[in-house]
């Protein structure tokens, strides 16, 4: 095979850390990613933008400041993969060949799944629905404020626990907290998916006087009434309604027929392969796999997505295996964050939220944009924070040196 | 025999992690009539007693966990 074309659809955190790094790993690869509006929002900020601690075009770069120079970007909506033909359909008739495909193509949130969710309810999932909640939250003056989970999956499933918590911290610092009654629904029988964790949120909502109702299955929001209903015949009535909406995948993979019934690509869990297609990767949102939509996933997938790309481009086993790993910073309200780290066999055993944590996840937000372009995995950009200032052994000579030797060599890269 | 009770609905969920099994449960008891049977197939061992504190809570009947080859039946009916 001479020049191999490889075609990544999605320029969102997982195309492009996996066109960063296979354009530095091999330079006789086309690489091309296809993105339809040339903007990479940065989303995990979008918690802020509500409060108004982050400003949303802070949140935006330009697609193709992040890409590697040898990086080619398309400007343009696909409107069907052609697996067949090996080929993206484009508007207007056009059409762009791919020896290989990554696909990239993220999650939507789909407020109308829902009876008058979308007029009824807020969420800040987006740019616009981050903005308009940040208006409506600036006018509340006390009341009865709902938060919480319409349905199932969503991305980034701390987040609504993160945005509760930062919620009671705004709400104090402008003497609303006292006049609010501060409610949170999920679906699930339990505050948070993962057993682990969930001890911690609950004694976190516990101390800061958030109610907790479980088993609620959100059936219908009545704007009018400002009434919240549930599957088990509860009835909210509500002043402000923050409700993820549940997500599906694109519109794109239904078009394509690549999805299952939820529009997610089934993918090999570790080899990040779409199952029964050879020349198909996928990765992050977009996939079927048992991990945390986020973009964490996505970055821990795309070393090993690029890895078994470049092998099978040289005739070789796919051999790379994704295991599942997610690291996530989570807020936890008071200044302080903890960390969640896992994968498919170790569930996360979140340490006690300290000001560390939550600075590591200032530093995070602060550098991402620095970080992808050079294609430098979160993981080590994190390993570096956390490696280890809180717990080294001082006594330990060549172990300090050792960790030092790894910063060195990470900063020079990060210079490079 | 209970085991012998024939669903009206049989949900796959086998291989999702919680909370899957029981999102589809319940997704599949929201689409049908009152009076329905709905079996949901599940690997996750939490799933059986989720189902019945999501039965008890939102008034359906849970018929019973039931094992076949390496995953649990749970049955549920549709009360109102």
């Amino acid at each position: 095979m001479g020049r191999a074309k490889v075609v990544i659809v999605g320029g969102g955190v997982g195309g492009t850390f996996v066109a960063n790094l296979l354009a530095k790993q091999n330079d006789r690869l086309e690489v091309t990613v296809v993105d339809a509006t040339g903007v990479h929002h940065y989303q995990p900020g979008l918690l802020y933008v509500p409060f108004g601690w982050e400003r949303p075009e802070r949140l935006r770069h330009d697609e193709r400041r992040l890409l590697h120079p040898a990086v080619q970007l398309l400007q343009a909506p696909v409107e069907r993969i052609d697996v067949d033909a090996r080929q993206l359909r484009l508007p207007d008739g056009g059409m762009l060949p791919y020896d290989f495909l990554v696909i990239a193509t993220g999650s939507c949130p789909m407020p109308d799944e829902i009876p008058s969710l979308a007029e009824g309810s807020h969420h800040f999932y987006t740019e616009p629905a981050a903005v308009r909640l940040r208006e409506a939250l600036h006018r509340f003056e006390g009341g009865r404020l709902i938060v919480g989970i319409a349905g199932f999956p969503y991305k980034c499933p701390p987040a609504p626990l993160e945005f509760t918590l930062l919620l009671d911290d705004w709400l104090r610092r402008r003497g609303l907290r006292k006049r609010t009654e501060l409610v949170f629904v999920t679906p699930l029988p339990q505050l948070f998916s993962i057993p682990t964790v969930t001890p911690l949120f609950e004694e976190l909502f516990a101390r800061k006087d958030i109610t907790v109702e479980t088993f609620f299955n959100t059936e219908q929001v009545e704007p009018e009434r400002r009434r919240l209903v549930s599957l088990e015949g509860t009835e909210l009535d509500y002043d402000l309604l923050v409700l993820i909406p549940p997500h599906r995948g694109s519109p794109l993979i239904d078009a394509s027929a690549l999805g299952d019934k939820g529009g997610w690509v089934p993918t090999d869990r570790n080899t990040l392969q779409v199952k029964g297609q050879e020349r198909l990767f996928a990765l992050g949102d977009a996939t079927d796999l048992p991990v945390s939509k986020s973009g964490a996933a996505a970055h821990f997938q795309a070393p090993v997505l690029a890895q078994n790309l470049l092998r099978l481009i040289a005739g070789q086993e796919p051999d790379a295996r994704y295991d599942g790993s997610v690291m996530c910073l989570v807020e936890t309200g008071n200044g302080k964050a903890t960390l969640l780290r896992f994968n498919y066999e170790q569930p996360p055993k979140p340490p006690r939220p300290s000001l560390w944590f939550r600075w590591q996840k200032t530093l995070l937000n602060r550098f991402y944009p620095a970080l992808v372009p050079k294609g430098i995995a979160l993981g080590e950009f994190l390993a570096l924070l956390q490696g280890k200032f809180a717990r080294t052994e001082p006594f330990c000579g060549s172990a300090l040196m050792e960790q030092w030797s790894q910063k060195v060599a990470f900063l020079r890269e990060l210079g490079r | 025999m209970v085991t012998t009770l024939q669903a009206d609905k049989i949900v796959d969920a086998r291989g999702a992690q919680c909370p899957g099994p029981l999102v589809e449960l319940i997704r599949a008891i929201k689409e049908v009539p009152v009076g329905t049977v709905v079996e949901v197939w599940t690997q996750e061992p939490r799933t059986k007693e989720d189902a019945k504190a999501w039965c008890e809570r939102a008034g359906h009947e849970f018929l019973g966990a039931f094992p076949a080859d390496g995953y649990e039946r749970v049955l549920v009916r549709k009360k109102r």
